[in-house]
């Protein structure tokens, strides 16, 4: 027997299949704000990538990372969206969320076809924020909540990661010994995430709202950036 | 640092046998009968003393004073403000409050919940929170809004004094308007928070804020989202009938000069935040 916190043999495989960010779902348009950070001057080099990277694991990708392992263990994706809308005071960033919740919605159902995720598709024809839609996904391809949580964090780093490689022409194996440096640290939030995003669903099995305690933590610059972002004219990337 | 402030503080019976305060105050606002806003509940406790203060025009105000210095480490202090329909409160402080070390190293925590119920107005203005070296606090604000409350809400955080390393907060912020969740935001700074200082969260600046404004009125025009000052300061339309603004900088003066021009620009709901004549343009 694996350890509980390992999947299974087959769906280890597909939690890269998920993960990998070739998956056609539309991450690669997206530097999660280390467009705006690169150009305001806040990240210049590979120890800057880091603590912006570590920043962003703590904060919005410990909240999608919660959201994710929530949907996962079963809590309603509908009212995770709401909990995903409450955190998510730009409207930029709450567009990019739906945006790319739709194109991995179109990505996972020809994956691994499901009935929920057809039923997600239909009730919300303009896209679900993204985590929530990972977490649905996860659960579709035999995954568990702490996979998804996984998932989530390594999005959250990975894509600044290559995207200031391209944006600020950063040595490729400095940004890959950040990614690597951060693992330790993106076990921990993913552990957190999970346990969170278990008892979101419980919560929501007694009729609770499984989205009130989630974690909400919020990093204020990646908020205003994105605003400034988003009205930026000659962009390389979508967010 | 905490043996210079307890001399200000309330009797040691105030204390609970756990080393610190626990205080409960209340205030409950509503329509008077001869028009304007009665205070039928007006209940300070423990470090929070509250004092009604000269009214505005249908508005009834209220001052928090500080009794005694604090929150110290270890004390629980609780504050309930109810708007009931048709009432209009303000609430000020009468100085920024300083979060303090304990002698026990145990956190103080702080509760706000304001509940505005339809046809109610709230406006919470309190000066800056300081969390001084040593300390640690958490804070949480629990807002409920009725369908057509309308609400103004500051929070300003000084993290440490001129010149001095902050102390630790946590501030949680869970605001629901017609029983869906508007916003919910947890900051956590100070020594032992992850990366708080770092280039995704506040950089070098060490005071940090928001101003959440709700209006019915947004519910059908949202505002557009304006960039207030670059790295520092945006204005955005929340998903439900609010606008936020979250604003950082060097200090709390620079900080309350981005909230100040945050507010003028938010709480006329028939102008767009950018100065723009006719109906706000929702981008979201």
């Amino acid at each position: 027997m694996p350890p509980p916190s390992l999947p299974p043999p087959a769906a280890r495989a597909a939690l890269l299949v998920l993960a990998d960010g070739r998956f056609p779902a539309g991450g690669h348009a997206h530097s999660g704000g280390a467009e705006q950070a690169v150009a305001a001057g806040r990240i210049t080099d590979a120890a800057g990538l880091e603590a912006y990277c570590r920043g962003r694991l703590h904060t919005a990708g410990l909240t999608s990372a919660a959201l994710a392992a929530a949907a996962c263990a079963g809590a309603d994706p509908l009212r995770l969206d709401e909990a995903a809308d409450a955190r998510t005071p730009s409207p930029a960033l709450r567009a990019t969320a739906r945006r790319l919740g739709r194109q991995l919605l179109r990505a996972t159902r020809a994956a691994w076809p499901a009935a929920e995720l057809d039923a997600l598709a239909e009730a919300r024809p303009r896209g679900v924020h993204q985590p929530v839609v990972l977490g649905v996904a996860a659960r579709a391809a035999g995954l568990g909540p702490v996979d998804a949580a996984h998932a989530a964090l390594y999005e959250a780093v990975s894509g600044p990661t290559t995207a200031t490689v391209r944006l600020l022409g950063l040595d490729p194996f400095e940004a890959t010994a950040v990614l690597a440096r951060l693992a330790p640290a993106l076990e921990d939030v993913a552990a957190r995430a999970a346990a969170a995003g278990g008892r979101a669903a419980a919560d929501g099995r007694t009729g609770a709202d499984p989205g009130e305690l989630l974690p909400a933590a919020s990093a204020p610059l990646l908020d205003i950036a994105a605003e400034e972002h988003a009205v930026r004219a000659g962009r390389l990337f979508a967010s | 640092m905490a043996h210079g402030v307890t001399d200000g503080r309330a009797a040691p019976a105030a204390r609970a046998p756990a080393g610190g305060v626990r205080a409960h105050a209340r205030i409950t606002a509503a329509p008077h009968a001869r028009g304007g806003t009665a205070l039928p509940e007006l209940a300070g406790d423990g470090p929070l003393a509250l004092r009604r203060i000269r009214a505005g025009a249908g508005e009834a105000r209220v001052c928090l004073v500080g009794a005694m210095a604090g929150p110290l480490g270890g004390d629980r202090v609780r504050l309930d403000v109810r708007v009931e329909s048709g009432a209009a409160l303000c609430i000020t402080s009468a100085a920024a409050t300083l979060a303090l070390p304990g002698t026990t190293g145990e956190p103080a925590r702080y509760d706000v919940r304001l509940t505005v119920d339809d046809d109610a107005e709230l406006r919470w203005l309190p000066e800056p929170l300081v969390s001084v070296r040593g300390s640690r606090l958490h804070v949480t604000y629990r807002v409920d809004l009725a369908p057509t409350a309308r609400l103004v809400f500051r929070e300003e955080q000084v993290l440490g004094r001129t010149g001095e390393p902050s102390g630790r907060l946590i501030s949680r912020l869970t605001a629901r308007s017609g029983g869906r969740p508007l916003l919910n935001q947890t900051t956590d700074y100070g020594p032992g928070a992850p990366a708080w200082d770092g280039p995704a969260v506040l950089a070098d600046n060490r005071a940090s804020g928001q101003l959440l404004v709700a209006a019915p009125e947004f519910a059908d025009t949202p505002a557009e989202a304006y960039v207030l000052a670059p790295g520092r300061a945006a204005i955005t339309p929340l998903a439900g009938p609010a606008t936020l603004t979250t604003a950082m900088a060097p200090n709390s003066l620079l900080l309350r000069t981005l909230l100040d021009d945050a507010h003028t620009r938010t709480t006329d709901t028939r102008r767009s935040p950018s100065g723009a004549d006719g109906p706000a343009v929702s981008r979201g």
